[in-house]
């Protein structure tokens, strides 16, 4: 009952969001800036009002299908089981295909309703160009839910048990990855509308970029936060240490990712200089087109297998024409009204915007490189070629030329000025800020005993641009309040803007990553080796001695417990650690949960390989250790650009004046 | 050639040479990094290259072939494309997905009689199928 209602809903919000584009798209024909459209903007917004309930309710309804284990659904019987801890229940709403396409769709028309909520100083016409469009695509993969991936479809005999949520998934980190990363890849649609509404109506001006600027930043934000998570449930859940491996699921968060960073900075030279602005439009084009190639990639199966993809193609071939239809007709859009867009204003090699533009040439490199290395296998592949795959060393080996440059240029940023900056202007902070890098590198390289190039370029260039960020900021607030007498120092922080401010967490959060990366992968040990209990094994500064395994029943795994303890320096007791093996009881399968202990430097990482008996080596075990110093840095860092990309949003400049239009 | 064109001149030819190396080190690092898969049968019709660089090995691992050794790490089993069998050598700890009649892929070289893998390989994906296997 509950499912039918859900799926009504469903079929109900596609048939209105299709009314609500249409309507949009016909009403403002020929009327700009035109009075009527005020009326028209109201109905629009109280059309996707409805939309987004009816897709709520769906979602609430599906929500509610897994927790009451309603297995007469298909998707809950094969992503639930009665034996699943409640948490986990409500959480394989989205482990399953269909579910996770529709909590795509919800954020969707969330996004939808927030721009529909929001005041902006756009005109109505804009505004209704943006929402009809918005609402077009979401038609698009609502007909992909209804035809192709229906999370409600009926299954008959209704089974006693559900198969079960895949172990891997049951994890903190994969029930909060999916909702942020979508929340990323459908922010960018908003951009993407904006775009498309600016392209529609031939007039690019520098409202257009000022208006995109929060949604891209929240957008970015939460793809930030969404990629990081990933890779810290990769770190802890896959058993392998790894947090990066540039597998094609990866790579496909990253290539929007890259683009949005690209999208971001050039932005910000559309709105202060009103330069770039048809590449501006092309990457946020872009931006969007990657979130969806990502969503394919990740979702038709085709990475998995080409093969398999093609023997069930119905899914890959709807989400694919849907791919090329959004990106094809916006391309096309582009080609035929770019021209009308015009170029903005001029400015020196000196000046800032060429700094930002170097960000956009960086970032570009990179994503072909990224591009090149994801899509290249499976275009053979399916051509009829040999099956191949493109190794880490590859992506390493272009990753760092191209990061490590835009790093050094993100120390001169702050430092720049529109237009043309005297050299002088960079010279005095940035040999200051260089001179304390280098330091900090020879005495971390002396408290260290080692060195390594990788290391040492990137450890100079992220204290260097943290340095010089940071010296920007203090200047900056001290002369913030330099005219007027008395003020305290938390006036004069506010003094500036939080778009400042948010620019420098973020920048300062890229050098957090970076020493955290460069560390790791400088410093990290990794040993195998099998121990009996009472034997010890040194891993970094650390003796991991294993005390034994012990078996415990749980919900549904039964798992091998083993036990160890954690010295350092004189042997007193620092921590126990307690890795598992575990045998989930619906599907059979293994899982390695990985023990860690963090602290503030560098964390110890046991995982539980199997049991090696034999007469005389009872109770041995072989156990993978790992020593990962600083290896925090790295969601520090993360953390720090996502917060950064946040508080950029609630800068007083994007709070509309009194005469904004109301919705 | 007026001062502002040969400025601009000068710009091009920079984007262009700097475009081109990078373009140039993007292909020969990519070159080398590609990891080609092969089938067991391939692997004994002698198709895999010699040298350094090592390759991957994707099939079945065959029912009741893995061994354990006393004491070690190291793992013995079978790898099949349904076709032909290839024996493997493994000295490591294995990935929670590798299980006797599931799919498996293998980093590593072949010696004339055994692959010696350096690497057996962790998948997102219970469902993967190496290939070969999955006709």
């Amino acid at each position: 009952m509950i499912a039918l209602i859900s799926q009504f809903s469903l079929a109900l919000a596609t048939v209105l969001a299709l009314f609500g584009a249409v309507a949009g798209f016909a009403a403002v024909r020929g009327v700009y800036n035109h009075n009527p459209a005020v009326p028209l903007l109201k109905s629009i917004q109280r059309n996707v009002l409805l939309v987004s309930g009816l897709v709520s309710t769906a979602f609430v309804g599906l929500v509610y299908s897994f927790a009451i284990s309603d297995f007469s659904v298909r998707n809950v019987a094969e992503n639930s089981n009665l034996a699943l801890p409640v948490f986990y229940k409500v959480a394989a709403s989205w482990g399953s295909h269909e579910g996770s396409f529709l909590l795509w769709v919800l954020m969707f028309a969330g996004w939808t309703q927030a721009v529909a909520w929001a005041k902006f100083e756009v005109s109505a016409c804009f505004k209704v160009r943006v929402l009809a469009t918005l609402q077009l695509v979401l038609v698009g993969f609502l007909l992909y839910l209804l035809i192709a991936s229906n999370p409600f479809e009926y299954l008959y005999p209704t089974p006693v048990d559900g198969r079960d949520l895949n172990p891997l998934l049951q994890d903190i980190g994969m029930i909060i990855h999916p909702p942020l990363l979508y929340m990323g890849y459908v922010g960018f649609a908003v951009t993407f509308a904006f775009a498309v509404a600016g392209l529609l109506e031939g007039r690019f001006d520098m409202t257009w970029a000022r208006w995109s600027r929060p949604w891209t930043n929240v957008a970015w934000a939460f793809l930030t936060m969404g990629i990081a998570l990933g890779s810290w449930w990769a770190y802890r859940e896959l058993g392998w240490g790894g947090w990066w491996f540039w597998d094609p699921v990866e790579n496909a968060s990253l290539m929007p990712w890259l683009a949005g960073t690209a999208l971001i900075h050039s932005l910000a030279v559309s709105e202060k200089r009103g330069a770039l602005r048809s590449w501006t439009l092309l990457l946020a084009l872009t931006t969007f087109a990657l979130s969806l190639l990502g969503t394919f990639l990740v979702r038709s199966g085709v990475l998995t297998s080409v093969h398999a993809f093609a023997t069930d193609p119905e899914r890959g071939v709807f989400i694919l024409a849907l791919l090329f239809l959004v990106v094809g007709s916006s391309y096309i859009l582009y080609a035929l009204k770019t021209g009308e867009v015009g170029q903005g204003g001029n400015f020196k090699a000196t000046g800032r915007e060429s700094l930002l533009l170097s960000n956009n040439v960086l970032m570009s490199a990179a994503l072909v490189a990224v591009m090149l290395g994801t899509l290249y296998p499976l275009v053979v592949e399916v051509i009829g070629g040999r099956k191949m795959s493109v190794g880490q060393p590859y992506f390493e080996a272009m990753f760092a030329p191209i990061l490590l440059p835009a790093v050094l240029l993100m120390a001169l940023g702050p430092d720049s000025r529109w237009r043309e900056t005297r050299l002088a202007q960079y010279i005095k902070p940035g040999a200051v800020a260089f001179a304390v890098a280098v330091l900090v590198l020879l005495g971390a390289a002396l408290f260290n005993g080692y060195f390594s190039l990788l290391w040492a370029v990137g450890v100079v260039c992220a204290v260097f641009m943290a340095v010089a960020t940071l010296a920007h900021a203090a200047v900056a607030t001290r002369k913030a309040g330099a005219n007027i007498p008395e003020s305290g120092l938390l006036y004069r922080i506010r003094r500036l803007s939080l778009s400042y401010w948010g620019m420098v967490l973020a920048h300062l959060g890229v050098a957090v990553f970076v020493v955290g990366v460069s560390w790791v992968k400088t410093f990290e040990t990794e040993t195998d080796s099998v121990l009996k209990p009472g034997e010890t094994s040194e891993i970094g500064p650390w003796r991991v001695t294993f005390i034994g395994v012990d078996s415990v029943q749980r919900q549904n795994h039964v798992a091998a417990l083993g036990v160890f303890e954690l010295t350092r320096g004189d042997g007193t007791l620092i921590h126990l650690l307690e890795p598992e093996k575990r045998r989930y009881q619906s599907s059979e399968q293994i899982m390695t949960e990985a023990a860690i202990h963090s602290d503030w430097f560098s964390d110890v990482y046991i995982g539980l390989g199997d049991a090696v008996q034999s007469s005389e080596n009872a109770g041995a075990w072989g156990v993978r250790l790992y020593y990962k110093p600083l290896i925090n840095l790295i969601w520090w860092g993360c953390a720090l650009m996502a917060l950064g990309g946040l508080l950029t949003v609630f800068d007083r400049r994007y709070r509309p004046r009194k005469n904004a239009v109301a919705s | 050639m007026s001062n502002a064109r040969a400025h601009r001149a000068a710009w091009l030819a920079a984007i262009v040479v700097v475009a081109l190396g990078f373009g140039i080190a993007l292909v020969k690092v990519f070159n080398e990094n590609l990891v080609f898969f092969y089938t067991p049968t391939q692997i004994l019709g002698g198709e895999v290259p010699t040298g350094e660089k090592t390759y991957r090995l994707g099939g079945m691992v065959e029912v009741g072939s893995v061994q354990r050794e006393a004491d070690s790490l190291k793992v013995r089993f079978v790898v099949s494309d349904l076709n032909n069998k290839v024996p493997v050598e493994f000295n490591g700890i294995v990935p929670d997905l590798f299980k006797e009649g599931t799919g498996v892929v293998a980093d590593g070289q072949w010696d004339g009689t055994t692959f010696k893998a350096s690497e057996v390989l962790a998948k997102h994906d219970e469902d993967y199928m190496p290939p070969g296997v999955q006709e």
